[in-house]
């Protein structure tokens, strides 16, 4: 199926091309589907990145005031292994993903046509097409819109860390000390809110670029309809010998990163760990559910044709027991 | 007619075995969902870490759905084409499939968001989870209930 959609926005993407060079508005998304159609993705070329860090700065800016301004001291949290997740101090922090920073620019020495040379990647949310952070919230917190964003709703997150947990490259983040759990049973359930980058909803849904794109002096990024923004990746990658990430990675994702080298250097020479997410490959973590789907519609069917076969038996000798019964 | 209902009674068994078995899976699954297990020690317990992993638990949710699915609907055709004409449904029992129901179509609905082909607004989301949470506990208590109380399912007519 992805193949088949590559080729068709290959041959669309060409068109549009063609047809205008002028910088991408920021369309509309038109109906959402499962496949990605109607979401809008984000093309990184990471050749032209200097990593001169304007992207991290205006990241910062725009989401300064949803930064979570924890109350102190925490509420006791039971048992004691629960784990305060405190990044109030350490705001500063730019070289890892953290509540207050939700990009940042990973770096990669790696060897490019025999030259050696570091590599600077701006790493944020994959915006997945089918994100398991928001579908297996078990609050209903994590949202994701038509146009492909997925956000977590910070006024009704718990922080139970879930959407940390089941993302493949484990990218929201913790603060403890702010939201709605102080409300319920704070020492019992609940442990903050996790941040992540929201692909600036709010600038997207009024036609402006999320500011990171805006920033950039590089042009490192662009942002259009997924469709479109495939097939300008595979013209890229083709152009300059270079390797697709994000295309298919946990069954696609609306961040289509393009690389000079394979991406499985790119992985070994970045540092990974807590807030560091890797390059490596990532199956669909949805898929084996999405199986499951099926064999859930066909379910009741076979169970009323199974009862139907068994007591159409038993009707039948029913009656002729009782009019021999009665005979 | 009586020979036939004592054979669906024991072929009965072997379904009320089914049921109870798919009821406590899901409920066990279904609290899995929310990241306690891990926190309260569940987890730890040697042969259970796997209530700690999402994927697997949020797996055999949907194939315990998949079951109840298949068991209820068996279970009210049975009624409809044969049970019926000698019990009925008692008080207690019509209460029990009427919440019965309330979980299976939120779980629905939280299925049919999941696949992600309809987009749900994040007020309906929480609203349809707290429903089916809600109704599960609901659900579970009075199933106890009636089960001490010896409340059964159908009465004779
Ligand atoms: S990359 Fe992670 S946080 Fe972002 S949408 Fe995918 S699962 Fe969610
Ligand atoms: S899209 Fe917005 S929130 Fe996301 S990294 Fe860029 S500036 Fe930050
Ligand atoms: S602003 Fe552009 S060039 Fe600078 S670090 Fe960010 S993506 Fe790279």
């Amino acid at each position: 199926m992805s193949e088949s959609i590559s080729r068709r926005s290959f041959l669309k993407g060409g068109v549009a091309a063609a047809g205008s060079a002028a910088a991408l508005a920021v369309p509309s998304a038109a109906a959402a589907g499962s496949d990605g159609r109607g979401q809008l993705a984000t093309l990184l070329d990471i050749r032209k990145c200097i990593g001169c860090g304007a992207c991290v700065e205006a990241c910062r800016q725009v989401n300064s005031s949803k930064a979570p301004e924890p109350q102190k001291p925490f509420p006791e949290m039971y048992p004691s292994r629960v784990p305060v997740e405190d990044w109030s101090d350490k705001r500063d922090v730019r070289d890892r993903l953290t509540p207050y920073n939700l990009l940042f620019i990973q770096q990669a020495e790696v060897e490019v046509d025999g030259k050696k040379e570091t590599l600077t990647i701006p790493r944020r949310c994959m915006h997945c097409v089918n994100p398991p952070c928001v579908n297996l919230c078990p609050w209903g917190a994590a949202r994701q819109y038509k146009n492909g964003i997925s956000r977590i709703d910070y006024d009704v997150c718990l922080g139970g860390s879930k959407c940390r947990k089941v993302c493949p490259w484990h990218i929201p983040q913790r603060q403890t000390g702010v939201g709605l759990y102080l409300d319920i049973m704070p020492s019992f359930a609940g442990n903050g809110v996790m941040y992540k980058c929201d692909r600036c909803y709010e600038r997207v849904a009024v036609g402006k670029k999320p500011a990171c794109i805006e920033a950039c002096p590089a042009d490192v990024q662009q942002i259009g309809p997924r469709a479109d923004i495939i097939a300008r990746a595979h013209e890229l990658a083709e152009e300059t010998g270079g390797y697709i990430y994000g295309e298919t990675e946990n069954g696609g994702t609306n961040t289509i990163y393009v690389s000079p080298v394979p991406f499985e250097e790119l992985n070994a020479a970045i540092e990974k760990g807590p807030g560091r997410p890797h390059f490596a490959s990532a199956a669909n973590s949805m898929d084996k559910a999405e199986n499951l789907t099926a064999a859930m519609i066909i379910a009741p069917f076979a169970a009323i044709a199974a009862a139907g076969a068994k007591f159409y038996g038993y009707m039948k000798s029913g009656q002729s027991d009782n009019s021999q019964g009665e005979a | 007619m009586k020979t036939n209902t004592h054979v669906i009674a024991r072929k009965g068994r072997i379904g009320n075995y089914a049921y109870g078995l798919t009821l406590f899976l899901l409920a066990l699954t279904g609290f899995a969902q929310m990241p306690i297990f891990k926190r309260y020690y569940i987890a730890d317990i040697p042969g259970l870490g796997w209530l700690a992993e999402f994927y697997t638990t949020h797996f055999l949710h949907y194939l315990g759905a998949t079951a109840i699915l298949a068991i209820t609907t068996y279970f009210a055709a049975q009624y409809l084409l044969v049970t019926r004409r000698y019990r009925k449904l008692s008080g207690s029992g019509a209460a029990r499939a009427a919440i019965l129901l309330g979980i299976i179509v939120s779980g629905i609905l939280l299925v049919i968001r999941n696949s992600a082909f309809v987009p749900f607004s994040p007020a309906v989301v929480t609203g349809i989870l707290l429903v089916h949470l809600g109704l599960t506990m609901v659900f579970l208590l009075f199933a106890l209930y009636c089960r001490f109380a010896g409340r059964p399912w159908t009465i004779p007519v």
